[in-house]
């Protein structure tokens, strides 16, 4: 099977400063790593390409240090990997990335499956994955935690849905995304990760993907983020004071005020 | 599209065995405010027909109510829904869409907006209508909770977000109000389904599953016997909370492992964790702290929970627990 | 302290800390508390090539040297020093044939090691014949074209799991220590069996068992170099290997250093975390403090005989010395600053100083090891006078 999986550079950390004077974040100088979620996706692909002698291709849109994480992944056990770079991509929301995406994929050509992750940890949108089938006019499961059964035209899938879980089968080309109940990925080897560190990863940019730039990137997006801020937060606790009936009044009122109930 | 307002506001409800969801009537209550702000209208689309209580939509707010034809309530058929939706969208032109973000709003809500050639702002948690701009400000947290977003829509239509199930709450119906009840009838057969449902598996075990709760409720030693963990269960059952436990309760048998929060059980970060009777040990703090809303219920004023707790009640918890149950009980109406 | 590893050695110490984080802590209370033989992830070290790094390339190696073993092993020891002492004993029993086996015997034995099919151990300690090692009685008497073996050895690490163990034997009783000879013994051969595995007071999930022999035939073509080196091989191998023991000692130190400057932090008393309280800081500065000397002397030792030094004897048992005694010092003060939680099984650091002990004892006694290096002072100082 010919399989694809997107992957996502991310913060390894947490932590973000916001630029007091524009509003918008202030990242860089921080280390950065594979999505965590996007590892059980790409440990799933390794596997399906082993049961069937396939193949797996790692895509990521990202900024010229992403090729780090695609070496990486080839380090796993990708066959190959490409970035999707390009100054015009910048400020781009899920539906311009999924776009990107869907482009490098028509211009891979033939595919089997398509697998994400379920949601990056600093987006966590979880919108990629579906839009990107649909622009690719491929079906779409979510929540994949099993694969039953691989054929070829068509695999069964397990997925959590609210009440449990739904056995479901997907015609071939699609598109899933996988949550970390599917696998535990493995410990990539020393001589994979040594090999991938000289592998060449190829870059295309918005002209070789034959993207109208105006149709992407932060002009293109649908979406704009206008304001970032920090969410409201007590400094120190607050101890609510009165009797019983008065403390659980304040209580209430309180998790009413900031959404948490 | 109504003025140069947002147009009509569409809210998709999801239902179960026939009924709609509380998230639903809660976001419909939204809508009917952001609506009232900018003189709009409430459509509400039901994927489903024989929904029981299509006619208290209009009470909480709908003016016009979609009822789709579709499959029986528990049964899937995402390209269905996708089509259907896009078919109505398309012909009735929504200035704004709206859905619980779950299942139905990462896999069918996403497909339906990059069909109409939009986007979505996802997982918000705030909608709120700008007279100035005459823009819907759509508030969503990213980077594990530490910021917040403001999304807008600057050109495309119609502006599409998901909001989470704990966002809203529900508002106070009207009864007298009355909506225009549209049934739509869909042709299946033009619908080339990929995807089929083989079967279903309801999961008989966990009621809410703890490491993806919005809210965990957690009970400690405090609690002085397994017993009176059937205070703190109640309350995680109001509040649709998954039930957690600190260590020294698992140890003493009172409760198993499997709702165990802390160094050696499972790390959970809810929008909401609630510690009754919990002590603080440092093991367990390093299984929550990361939670965005801590409450601490403790009769003494020196546990260290209190350090990590956004709001604290020093107190009796046997009369406190029960009392908020009871209050929240009520307010769920 | 930046030691400039190159990229090679960054990946390596890059995935044996992933190895370490990921598969070894969720597990190395559980392996520790029941006694068991970390099987399951000495496969995982092998599907990650781990254990091709002391093997070198012609062989199915990756032909890694002294200062990338002390790299993983001290990775390993950071989060459980039984299952890093697995992994060390395994290239320790490796060596003598590395060092001295034919091109014949090490296609035999090593590729086997790297791809993590069968485990080694060296085995030179009797009941006898600790720091007196000259004192050991295990006899191999030449028969044809086979040696006959008889005795036992203690003590041994991955005794009974491995299948490969290079043995040190008495050939010649009567030539004394120029009497013995070095052998390479399989798992499985008649007369050759395994005492009950050892309940010991550390690394507890490592395997430690006595060998026995008895009348035990071994090919005479398992001989390592030549009858009469048995002792060379032994002190040439003890060399190489004891600058892994102090990276052992490194990483265990080193996991207790983290765990105590956590927990000062967490810890509130008085109203303020006790990492406030200046008693505790001079005690996290001085561990700080030897736990880099130590490491600063290992990984020099460690360069030095990569780079080709050509004696490093006095070198090597320093920097096992130092390491072993630091390890034993830090360790005990992170429990006293962990205190009663300290002293409590759920938490890790009454491991870590009960996993330190062992570093002082074996591959010689740190007492016998100060006699080895007094002797090369005094031997210097001799040829200075």
């Amino acid at each position: 099977m010919n399989v694809i999986v997107c992957i996502k550079q991310v913060p390894a950390k947490i932590k973000i400063e916001i630029d007091a004077k524009t509003g918008t974040l202030a990242s860089g100088g921080v280390d950065r790593a594979i999505n965590p979620p996007d590892l059980y996706a790409l440990e799933e692909g390794i596997r399906i390409k082993e049961r069937t002698k396939g193949k797996v291709t790692v895509l990521t849109m990202g900024l010229a240090k992403a090729d780090e994480s695609l070496k990486e992944a080839v380090g796993y056990g990708a066959d190959e990997a490409i970035l999707l770079s390009d100054p015009a991509f910048e400020g781009s929301d899920t539906w311009a990335t999924s776009h990107v995406l869907a482009k490098a994929i028509k211009k891979i050509g033939q595919f089997d499956l398509v697998l994400c992750g379920k949601q990056s940890i600093d987006g966590e949108t979880g919108q990629v994955g579906p839009m990107l089938a649909e622009a690719l006019g491929v079906p779409f499961v979510s929540l994949v935690n099993k694969i039953e059964e691989l054929g070829q035209t068509s695999i069964k899938v397990m997925r959590m849905s609210d009440e449990g879980h739904q056995l479901i089968e997907m015609m071939l080309p699609g598109v899933i995304n996988v949550v970390k109940e599917i696998n535990v990925p493995r410990i990539p080897s020393l001589r994979g990760l040594m090999a991938a560190k000289k592998a060449a990863i190829p870059v295309w940019n918005a002209q070789e993907l034959g993207i109208d730039p105006a149709t992407i990137g932060l002009a293109g997006s649908p979406t704009r983020v206008a304001k970032v801020f920090f969410p409201q937060r007590a400094a120190k606790g607050e101890m609510l004071q009165g009797d019983t009936e008065g403390q659980v009044d304040q209580l209430l009122e309180k998790l009413r005020q900031t959404k948490a109930i | 599209m109504t003025g140069d307002g947002l147009g009509d506001i569409w809210v998709i409800t999801e239902q179960r065995n026939g009924r709609t969801k509380a998230a639903s009537y809660a976001l419909i209550s939204r809508a009917w405010k952001l609506a009232d702000e900018c003189q709009s209208r409430v459509a509400t689309v039901c994927l489903s027909q024989g929904v029981e209580d299509a006619g208290q939509l209009a009470a909480y707010g709908a003016d016009k109510v979609y009822l789709l034809d579709g499959p029986a309530p528990d049964g899937w058929n995402d390209d269905a829904y996708v089509k259907e939706l896009v078919d109505l969208a398309g012909r009735e032109k929504p200035g704004v869409i709206l859905a619980t973000s779950g299942s139905l709003g990462s896999s069918v809500i996403p497909r339906v907006a990059v069909a109409l050639g939009t986007g979505v702002a996802a997982n918000c948690i705030s909608l709120d209508f700008d007279p100035q701009s005459r823009m819907l400000v759509q508030t969503r947290p990213a980077f594990g909770g530490t910021l917040m977003a403001n999304m807008v829509f600057p050109k495309k239509r119609p502006q599409i977000a998901t909001v989470r199930p704990h966002a809203f709450k529900k508002g106070e119906p009207n009864s007298a109000r009355r909506g225009e009840m549209i049934r739509v009838d869909f042709d299946r057969q033009s619908v080339t389904a990929k995807t089929k449902l083989l079967n279903v598996v309801k999961d008989l075990t966990e009621k809410v599953r703890l490491d993806e709760a919005e809210i965990v409720v957690c009970g400690g030693r405090g609690l002085g016997k397994a017993e009176n963990f059937g205070f703190v269960a109640e309350l995680a059952d109001v509040l649709g909370a998954a039930l957690g436990t600190s260590r020294p309760p698992v140890d003493d048998g009172w409760i198993t492992y499997a709702h165990q929060v802390g160094q050696t059980g499972k790390t959970v970060s809810p929008r909401l964790y609630i510690a009754c009777g919990v002590a603080g040990a440092p093991q367990h703090l390093a299984g929550m702290q990361t939670s965005e809303i801590i409450v601490a219920i403790n009769e003494d004023p020196k546990a260290p929970i209190f350090e990590v707790a956004t709001y604290g009640i020093v107190g009796d918890l046997f009369k406190i627990v029960p009392l908020l149950t009871k209050k929240l009980r009520e307010a769920r109406g | 302290m930046e030691y400039f590893l190159s990229e090679q050695q960054k990946t390596l110490k890059g995935l044996a800390r992933q190895i370490a984080e990921q598969r070894i802590l969720p597990v190395r209370a559980e392996l520790d508390e029941r006694e068991e033989f970390p099987w399951d992830l000495i496969k995982e070290m092998a599907s990650s090539d781990l254990l091709r790094v002391f093997v070198p390339e012609e062989y199915d190696g990756l032909g890694g040297g002294c200062f990338d073993l002390c790299l993983v092993v001290e990775e390993l020891s950071r989060v459980c020093g039984g299952i890093a002492i697995s992994y060390a004993a395994n290239a320790l029993g490796v060596l003598p044939l590395i060092l001295y086996g034919s091109d014949v015997q090490k296609k035999k034995y090593l590729p086997a090691v790297a791809s993590g099919a069968r485990l080694a151990a060296f085995a030179v300690t009797e009941a006898t014949a600790g720091s007196d090692a000259s004192a050991i009685r295990t006899s191999a008497r030449r028969d044809g074209d086979h040696y006959v073996l008889n005795g036992t050895k203690q003590f041994i690490t991955n005794g009974g799991e491995a299948e490969i163990y290079t043995v040190v034997v008495m050939t010649d009783a009567a030539k004394g220590s120029r009497g013995a000879s070095a052998l390479v013994v399989e798992k499985g051969t008649p007369g050759f069996t395994f005492g009950k595995k050892e309940k010991k007071m550390g690394i507890r999930s490592s395997a430690t068992r006595e060998l026995v022999f008895r009348d035990c035939h071994v090919p005479a073509e398992n001989l390592i170099s030549r009858e009469g080196m048995g002792f060379i091989v032994a002190m040439r191998t003890l060399d190489r290997s004891r600058p892994g023991v102090g990276a052992q000692a490194l990483g265990i130190a080193q996991g207790a250093l983290e765990a105590a400057a956590e927990y000062a932090q967490q810890r509130v008393q008085f109203g303020h975390p006790i990492s406030a309280i200046q008693a505790v800081q001079h005690m996290l500065a001085n561990m700080a403090t030897e736990l880099e000397a130590a490491r600063a002397l290992v990984y020099a030792t460690a360069r030095t005989i990569d780079a080709g030094a050509k004696s490093f004897t006095e070198e090597s048992a320093m920097a096992k010395l130092f390491a072993s005694d630091m390890a034993m010092r830090v360790t005990t003060d992170a429990v006293q600053i962990l205190a009663g939680a300290g002293y409590m099984r759920d938490y890790p650091v009454e491991k870590m100083m009960r996993d330190a002990k062992i570093t002082q004892i074996y591959e010689g006694t740190n007492q016998v090891i100060r006699n080895a290096i007094a002797l090369e002072v005094l031997k210097r100082k001799a040829k200075q006078g």
